[in-house]
Order: C-alpha cells, then sequence, then structure tokens
C-alpha cells in the first residue's frame, strides 16, 4: 500500500554524529517537517517515539564502544500523506526485525527491561523496512500523517 | 526537558512529572526515585502535564512499580490520551494502577 523508496533527490537530509545528545537535534529537524507537513501532535508523538527509540539504538550499539555517524533523510508523499524517515548507519548490521517481540502480556516481575523499543516501532508506524546495502545498515519507518 | 515536583507527606510521595521522559530525561528520574522512595509506602505519579513518553520513561515506570510491589502502592493519575495509547501497545495498561 506504500512505495516502499524514500526519493533522495526530494528528502531533507540530516547528517549527524550518532550520539544520544544528538537525539533533540534529531527530533527537531523530524518535528519540523511534520510541522510543515500539518501533522497532529498524537501521530507526532509516535513518530517521534519511533525515531528515538531507533536513533538511540544507534547510538548504543552500532558503532560498539566508538562512535560514529548517522543520516536520517525524511520525505512526506503521497495521498494520503505519509511520512518516510530513513536511517543509515555504518555499524554492525542489526536487523531489529528478525528480533522475538517481547511478552507484553508479563506481570510487573516477570518483565525484562529491554526490548521495549523496537515493539513500539513496529506497533506503532505502518511500515518498518530494513535493508543492509554496501555496508550500511537502512531502516525506513513508514507513518500515515 | 522534565520538571520533577515532589510532596512527600508522611509515606505518601506525590510526584509530578512536567515535560518529556524520553532517553534524556528518564535517568534524572530514575535518581529522583531511587534517593526519595525508602520511607515511601505509597508514591502516586501525576502524569497531567507529561507530554511524551518513550521506552527510557517505560523502563523507569516498570523498575518503580516494581520496588513499590514489595512495599506499598504506586498509581498513575490524570494520564492523557496519547500516553494511555503507548501504556496500551506495550501492555503496561495490565501492569500499572492507572486512574
Amino acid at each position: 500500500m506504500f512505495e516502499r523508496e524514500i526519493n533522495k533527490a526530494n528528502a531533507s537530509v540530516l547528517e549527524l554524529e550518532a550520539t544520544v545528545t544528538n537525539l533533540p537535534k534529531v527530533l527537531q529537524f523530524i518535528d519540523s517537517n511534520l510541522e510543515a507537513a500539518g501533522c497532529s501532535l498524537k501521530t507526532q508523538m509516535q513518530i517521534d517515539i519511533a525515531v528515538e527509540e531507533w536513533f538511540v539504538n544507534i547510538a548504543h550499539y552500532a558503532y560498539e564502544d566508538s562512535t560514529g555517524m548517522a543520516t536520517v533523510l525524511m520525505e512526506v508523499k503521497g495521498d494520503p500523506a505519509a511520512a518516510y524517515i530513513q536511517f543509515v548507519d555504518k555499524g554492525i548490521p542489526y536487523d531489529p526485525l528478525a528480533k522475538a517481540d517481547p511478552d507484553v502480556t508479563l506481570s510487573a516481575e516477570e518483565r525484562k527491561i529491554g526490548g521495549l523499543g523496537i515493539y513500539l516501532i513496529k506497533n506503532t508506524m505502518d511500515d518498518v523496512i530494513y535493508e543492509y546495502k554496501d555496508g550500511h545498515n537502512m531502516l525506513t519507518i513508514i507513518k500515515t500523517i | 526537558m522534565l520538571n520533577i515536583e515532589k510532596k512527600l507527606e508522611g509515606k505518601d510521595l506525590n510526584v509530578a512529572l512536567i515535560g518529556r521522559l524520553d532517553t534524556v530525561t528518564a535517568p534524572e528520574l530514575e535518581s529522583e526515585l531511587s534517593s526519595s522512595l525508602d520511607s515511601v509506602e505509597n508514591l502516586v505519579l501525576d502524569m497531567d502535564k507529561l507530554e511524551y513518553i518513550s521506552s527510557a520513561g517505560l523502563r523507569v515506570l516498570l523498575t518503580a512499580q516494581k520496588t513499590m510491589n514489595q512495599k506499598g502502592t504506586m498509581k498513575l493519575i490524570n494520564v492523557s490520551e496519547t500516553v494511555m495509547e503507548i501504556f496500551d501497545v506495550t501492555g503496561f495498561v495490565d501492569i500499572l494502577t492507572i486512574e
């Protein structure tokens, strides 16, 4: 139901070091694009959460103990309009979609602390696409706005 | 940005969360709670002015819930519709006491 590709020629691009301190810059980039597209606050929050979860994942794990760059591409297109956001890093290959979902029916005592971020992305976005190409992790999230 | 306003009355602690509970601010809440819960039996988190919560925030709530399960109660009040949807998707509605 969605085009699966971002058109790089039309996308806004942000390239920066993948660190948790840079998260506010990434969200500012995403939010200014969403606001320009007339996105509702509720959808904006869901997209922000997905963006935070993945960017922080890159910051924590992609480059192991060192830091590296991440590129964020964003395009709003289609009818109804949808936000396409792609994250590109050169870190270790990691397909988040291959990971088993956490059991969200467990009690507080039985719950583990991790694994919720990816689950949130998968369950709040309309589509999530992972590709590993030419030494790059590429994760694209798509959400109707 | 997150502002944390605490009111302690005897063994009841009321904590109002104002702003965003995300990767950057969740550690602030975690350290505030870990240093204040010792003598507390009833913890109330007022979410009225909480605009945003990500999994980092959910993790802090889960840790607090586990701590309070050992010695008393924890409840969330004034949860907004958007935050409630995140609790819904993650199954946190069944773990937390939400009023």
